[in-house]
């Protein structure tokens, strides 16, 4: 079966406003397969956001080689959803042409894409709030638009990064059961970018480790925790505790290398 | 003893109740009341200042202290308004000087930001361009671009055009700077986020760019219609047969001071008029943005 993500022998280095060059990423090899949900995790700056920047096409690889279902990466590709980090959805736009500005993009009528738009305002469970524009949302509602934003593209592959990093623990957790409804119903491979270790696992099928920057893979887990799950609760499971430990002893020298070069940065 | 206690306790606790209701509802009518009373003592204030600058004005006058010959009097520019309000003034009647200018000022603002959210819009939008007009750009806005107006007055004649060009001069590079500023201030995450959705070149420009810009373009429309006036103004200085810069530059010539602060009145009139339509025009095209937190708008 082709892969729907491979990343091979990866190197991504960037220009330095100072004329250095900063290495960001350095042979880096990861694999995803059609329909899974993987995780990565790893130290601030370890060039994970970068991973999805290459994934989609926003960013070009200095070396080696990116394919998504079998062909290699020009440009911006198709099928791809991207939930960026920070409030990427468009302020001047209702809840509704947010949404609705995908299918438009593609070429769908205003009155279809219109359409479209309000089923999935409704699935992410905004319905009545079409007409509002985001800075009347709270932040939990604006995550649940840039959600539907990116899904209603019906993506084959969807880069999330650390999209609920900004929400408090009962918004969050709330959202993470949601996604994994909405994700449940399409086959969309999903990466999902996070520094925090048990959103990872108790999301994902398999959690990717990078290390301290320049980022590469140090070692990939198969979380063998049964489905559907409930984000809330599944971090009780005995088999969960065991998961996190082990992949927890990786990640620690990472993040301590990490803190360390900070230090030293900062003295 | 217990039963008093007791009997105390609950009164201490509905007028607690009570008191827990009671604020919040206290809250906002004291706030509106306090709204309501800082606005009424705005404009208290204003008219007071109004009225003891021109009755400072009016009483050095007539007690000889400040000459009426170079600075004329509040009564007598009121006089001076009402005829030429009643009789006409020596160009004609009055609505049609205001008229000639309010048209002169218009057109060169409306020319003049089209021009600058097209230029600064698509020099925003290419590296290539910008780096290779700039510096052309830097060195025109340096000119003291009043003077172009003479350039004008002899080159387009001395009717409504020349008038146009000078205030659409002055108005493009406020709003040339702002749109191009606007564009290349665009969250870059806004921009990957288009793309990433499906955006082409032209839904990123039309969508993205300008809408984001548009505060900034909106924000330069304040000032530039100012200059617009400014700019119809000089250029009837320059020469013309109607409006209030001619009706002006006439009261000067006739040593008739009344008529030209009379004059200067009915600009600073208009452009309040126009500043409201603006400010209007500003609420309608931004409607996404949060309301302003303070109310104060100068």
């Amino acid at each position: 079966m082709t892969p729907a993500i491979e990343l091979r022998g990866v190197t991504k280095r960037f220009l330095t406003p100072s004329g250095g060059v900063y290495t960001a990423l350095r042979d880096l090899n990861l694999t995803v397969q059609p329909g899974e949900f993987c995780a990565v995790v790893g130290p601030t700056g370890c060039g994970k956001s970068t991973t999805l920047a290459l994934i989609s096409g926003l960013e070009p690889p200095s070396e080696g080689e990116v394919d998504v279902f079998g062909k290699p990466v020009i440009g911006i590709a198709d099928g791809i959803g991207y939930v960026f980090q920070t409030d990427a959805v468009f302020p001047w736009k209702s809840v509704l042409e947010n949404v609705a500005a995908g299918p438009r993009y593609h070429g769908t009528s205003n009155r279809e894409a219109r359409e479209m738009a309000r089923e999935w305002i409704s699935r992410v469970g905004l319905a009545g709030f079409e007409d509002r524009y985001p800075y009347q949302l709270s932040g939990g509602m604006r995550k649940r638009v840039a959600l539907a934003q990116s899904l209603i593209n019906g993506p084959r592959i969807l880069l999330m990064d650390e999209p609920f990093s900004a929400l408090d623990v009962q918004t969050r957790s709330l959202m993470e059961n949601e996604l994994l409804t909405l994700w449940s119903a399409s086959s969309a491979s999903v990466v999902f970018v996070t520094h925090d270790l048990e959103e990872a696992i108790s999301l994902s099928d398999r959690v990717f480790v990078i290390t301290a920057g320049p980022g590469t893979v140090k070692s990939n887990y198969k979380v063998d925790l049964p489905r559907p799950r409930n984000v809330a609760e599944i971090r009780f499971d005995k088999r969960f505790v065991e998961i996190y430990e082990e992949i927890w002893k990786d990640l620690k020298d990472e993040v301590l290398v990490s803190y360390e070069r900070q230090k030293r940065g900062a003295a | 003893m217990s039963v008093r206690s007791a009997a105390q306790r609950s009164l201490a606790v509905s007028s607690q109740g009570a008191q827990a209701q009671r604020p919040s509802v206290d809250l906002v009518a004291r706030r509106r009341r306090d709204a309501r009373r800082r606005q009424l003592n705005v404009a208290g204030l204003r008219l007071l200042v109004a009225i003891v600058f021109v009755t400072l004005w009016e009483v050095t006058t007539r007690l000889g202290w400040v000459d009426t010959f170079f600075w004329s009097q509040p009564s007598a520019i009121v006089a001076k308004l009402w005829y030429w309000i009643t009789q006409g003034t020596e160009l004609g009647p009055l609505w049609e000087q205001a008229a000639v200018t309010m048209e002169e000022a218009v057109g060169g603002f409306v020319v003049g930001s089209l021009l600058g959210i097209v230029f600064g819009v698509a020099l925003g939008r290419n590296r290539l361009l910008s780096d290779v007009l700039g510096p052309y750009i830097k060195a025109a806005n340096a000119i003291p671009r009043v003077v172009l107006g003479a350039l004008f007055a002899v080159s387009l004649g001395l009717d409504i055009k020349s008038k146009i060009a000078t205030a659409a001069v002055l108005v493009f590079f406020v709003v040339f700077f702002n749109a191009f500023q606007g564009v290349r201030e665009v969250d870059r995450t806004l921009i990957a986020n288009a793309r990433i959705l499906g955006a082409g070149d032209r839904q990123l420009t039309a969508e993205i760019l300008i809408p984001s810009a548009l505060s900034w373009i909106v924000a330069s429309l304040h000032t530039s219609f100012g200059l617009a006036l400014v700019g119809a103004v000089v250029g009837e200085l320059f020469g013309a047969t109607q409006g209030l810069g001619e009706l002006i530059y006439n009261a000067k010539n006739l040593f008739d001071i009344a008529g030209v602060f009379a004059g200067m009145g009915l600009l600073a009139a208009m452009a309040l008029a126009a500043e409201a339509l603006i400010t209007a025009l500003e609420d309608r095209l931004i409607r996404w943005r949060p309301p302003v937190a303070t109310e104060t708008r100068i």
